[in-house]
């Protein structure tokens, strides 16, 4: 998976303009020749050791797992790479890939701000020009990522068309992509968009599966019993899922938005409650109205907050090898305070979705069985939604 | 011989070139479109383009998202389109109309259903932005089987094979994006043009349409000596833009555009 079209199963595929066509089949045609490279593995991989942080712990949360008796509950910690979450092994790759490419300058859309800080990371660090597209919406939620941005010598630009948030900026980052498509490459932040996006950011993020995999083995003697990660467009999801879906005794858990609740409509969980569409240049599960027209989603989550997902979770869901569950705002605020208290580990809010659904997850298992969450990134970014939640002004 | 070919049949044989206006359905409100086709036809129109609206626009600049904008705001539907095509043909049964969006408001509706109705209603052709050839088949069976024409888009990255492989696919004719970038953005740059659609022609002896970047009378008449027709989009919805709070004015203000185009392409033709 996917077939050399790009499609997992129904899903997936290309569905862009005429105009990127080409680019995107020579940037499918690099990925081939280098995935295979290994003078361009042997990069990544130092650089992902030397400049990321690899390997990330994979970190027994003793006290929260007795607290809630049941599983034994480990994290990965994707929040102890460089930027702060798992979004780092993605860009880090695509940079590379760029600069093979002979491409001078990147852009990217970010939601939550953490793919546009990785982005504008390595930009920096390969002397690249970069430009992020973000939604006004989450320039605001989200302003000390915007400011990370800037002092890596981003221009990011402010998007105000539609919902003001992340599919908008995905929107203006095609377009901008299909207008400079001589000198720039386009960082997909996900694992959505056209082939070969969703396999590329697979690949480059199934360096979290292979670790936790060897991680847990060398730990417990055993596999786990289940994986639990959040979904947004899915990326961290299946970079822990995709190095197991052959361990069919292993569940595996993809966590979405609820927001205010799935039956309000004010949420963000496409696989939930959505059904298959086309947009952003793949067929997959998409929050949309009888008409096929785009939902505005609610998360307080900026990361989760996107109406479609990755074409591979949605093949996932319709085959039963993946269980997709969604957790609200309430719950994700409370999985934030347990893990912050009980373990000393602030986590991002898309995180905490993933730790709320293993609060109700572990309780019904027994000590013997182990469940890995992946926290894929850490809350500083955050604290100021928390705060403001709380009343309180920083 | 389909409506849009018998169009381009007799133009052809006038020595003229067609003149293909877009507007979006809908905007700035559902009433405004039918009475602006047919003020596009007396001023001048040889085929309608009419955008169905979609949320997420991802192929046109911020002129054409806006227009989107409004006539999903007003409720505008790919049903209520099919509508008012149907309107239209009430007294117009001559000219071609071709509806042009994106894919997901058809996938909803299906694709059998969409081209049963669209052909039922009077559409003769149909583009959809965001499905190149690869995943086109499903949707150009359903099309055939009506007998609708496939229009499809060939950009200045398209490689030779896949133009080839584009104007096998289409019917109708083949539209040019004249410049790398959305609709509405800024240069044209007519050599360039000119070379591409030599090159679409050792392909094809189908029409070629040539839209983006087209903003008045000078450069319409320019892309006329190179394409068979001349696709304007953005300037007129920009001109919709700035009267949508008098929508009663919009035929008439359209009207006059496109009729400063007619003469320009029209007197290209005849000197």
């Amino acid at each position: 998976m996917p077939d050399e079209k790009g499609h997992f199963g129904p899903y997936g595929g290309r569905f862009v303009a005429e105009t990127l066509m080409g680019p995107i089949e020579e940037l499918r045609q690099a990925y081939e020749r280098y995935r295979n490279d290994p003078d361009f593995q042997a990069e990544l991989e130092a650089d992902l050791a030397h400049y990321v942080g690899r390997p990330t712990p994979l970190y027994f949360a003793k006290r929260w797992s007795e607290q809630l008796g049941g599983a034994r509950i480990f994290l990965k910690r994707e929040d102890l790479n460089h930027t702060g979450a798992h979004k780092i092994n993605n860009t880090v790759g695509q940079a590379l890939l760029a600069r093979r490419m002979g491409k001078t300058r990147l852009i990217a859309e970010t939601g939550a701000g953490q793919h546009g800080v990785a982005t504008a990371t390595v930009a920096a660090r390969f002397g690249l020009e970069c430009v992020i597209y973000m939604g006004a919406e989450d320039m605001e939620r989200q302003a000390p990522n915007v400011y990370r941005m800037r002092l890596l010598g981003a221009e990011v630009v402010p998007v105000t068309s539609g919902s003001q948030t992340l599919k908008d900026a995905l929107n203006e980052a095609m377009r901008d992509w299909v207008t400079h498509v001589d000198n720039t490459f386009y960082v997909i932040g996900t694992v959505a968009g056209p082939h070969p996006y969703p396999a590329m950011v697979r690949d480059f993020q199934t360096i979290i599966g292979r670790e936790a995999r060897a991680q847990i083995l060398e730990q417990t003697g055993a596999l786990p019993h289940a994986l639990v990660a959040c979904v947004g467009g899915g990326s961290n999801a299946i970079g822990l899922f995709h190095p197991f879906l052959k361990d069919e005794q292993v569940a595996l858990y993809g966590v979405e938005a609820a927001g205010l609740g799935l039956e309000t409509g004010q949420h963000a969980a496409p696989l939930c409650a959505g059904k298959p569409g086309v947009l952003h240049g793949n067929r997959t599960y998409l929050m949309e109205d009888k008409h096929g027209q785009i939902l505005d989603t609610h998360s307080l989550s900026a990361g989760l907050d996107y109406p479609g997902v990755g074409p591979e979770h949605a093949w996932l869901r319709d085959v039963g090898r993946a269980t997709y569950v969604a957790i609200g705002d309430e719950e994700a605020l409370a999985a934030f305070r347990a893990l912050t208290r009980i373990e000393g580990i602030i986590p991002a809010l898309e995180s905490c979705h993933a730790l709320a659904y293993a609060m109700q997850l572990a309780p019904t298992l027994t000590q013997d069985q182990g469940i890995i969450v992946n926290l894929s990134g850490r809350g500083d970014k955050d604290i100021n939604t928390v705060a403001r939640i709380e009343g309180i002004s920083l | 011989m389909s409506r849009i070919a018998e169009c381009f049949a007799a133009l052809q044989e006038q020595g003229r070139k067609a003149l293909i206006p877009y507007i979006t359905a809908g905007d700035p409100n559902p009433q405004v479109t039918v009475p602006l086709m047919h003020a596009m036809v007396t001023a001048g129109a040889d085929i309608l383009e009419l955008g169905v609206p979609f949320s997420d626009p991802m192929a046109d600049g911020p002129v054409i998202q806006k227009a989107c904008e409004r006539a999903l705001a007003s409720g505008t539907s790919l049903e209520d389109v099919l509508a008012m095509v149907a309107e239209f043909r009430q007294r117009d049964q001559d000219t071609p109309v071709v509806l042009m969006g994106y894919l997901n408001p058809i996938e909803i509706m299906g694709y059998q259903t969409f081209a049963q109705q669209a052909a039922a209603q009077g559409v003769d052709g149909v583009l959809t932005v965001d499905m190149p050839p690869e995943e086109a088949e499903p949707l150009v069976m359903a099309c055939q089987e009506q007998g609708l024409d496939r229009i499809f888009l060939l950009a200045p990255t398209s490689s030779s094979e896949r133009m080839k492989q584009i104007c096998a696919l289409g019917s109708g004719f083949v539209y040019y994006v004249s410049l790398k970038g959305v609709t509405g953005a800024l240069t044209l740059d007519v050599d360039d043009v000119g070379q591409h659609v030599a090159m679409i022609r050792r392909h094809t002896s189908l029409p070629v349409g040539v839209g983006f970047g087209i903003r008045d009378a000078e450069s319409a008449s320019k892309i006329a000596t190179i394409a068979d027709a001349v696709v304007v989009g953005s300037t007129l919805v920009k001109r919709i833009e700035q009267h949508q709070d008098k929508p009663e004015a919009i035929p008439e203000e359209i009207g006059a555009l496109l009729r400063a185009m007619r003469e320009a392409i029209d007197a290209i033709e005849g000197a």
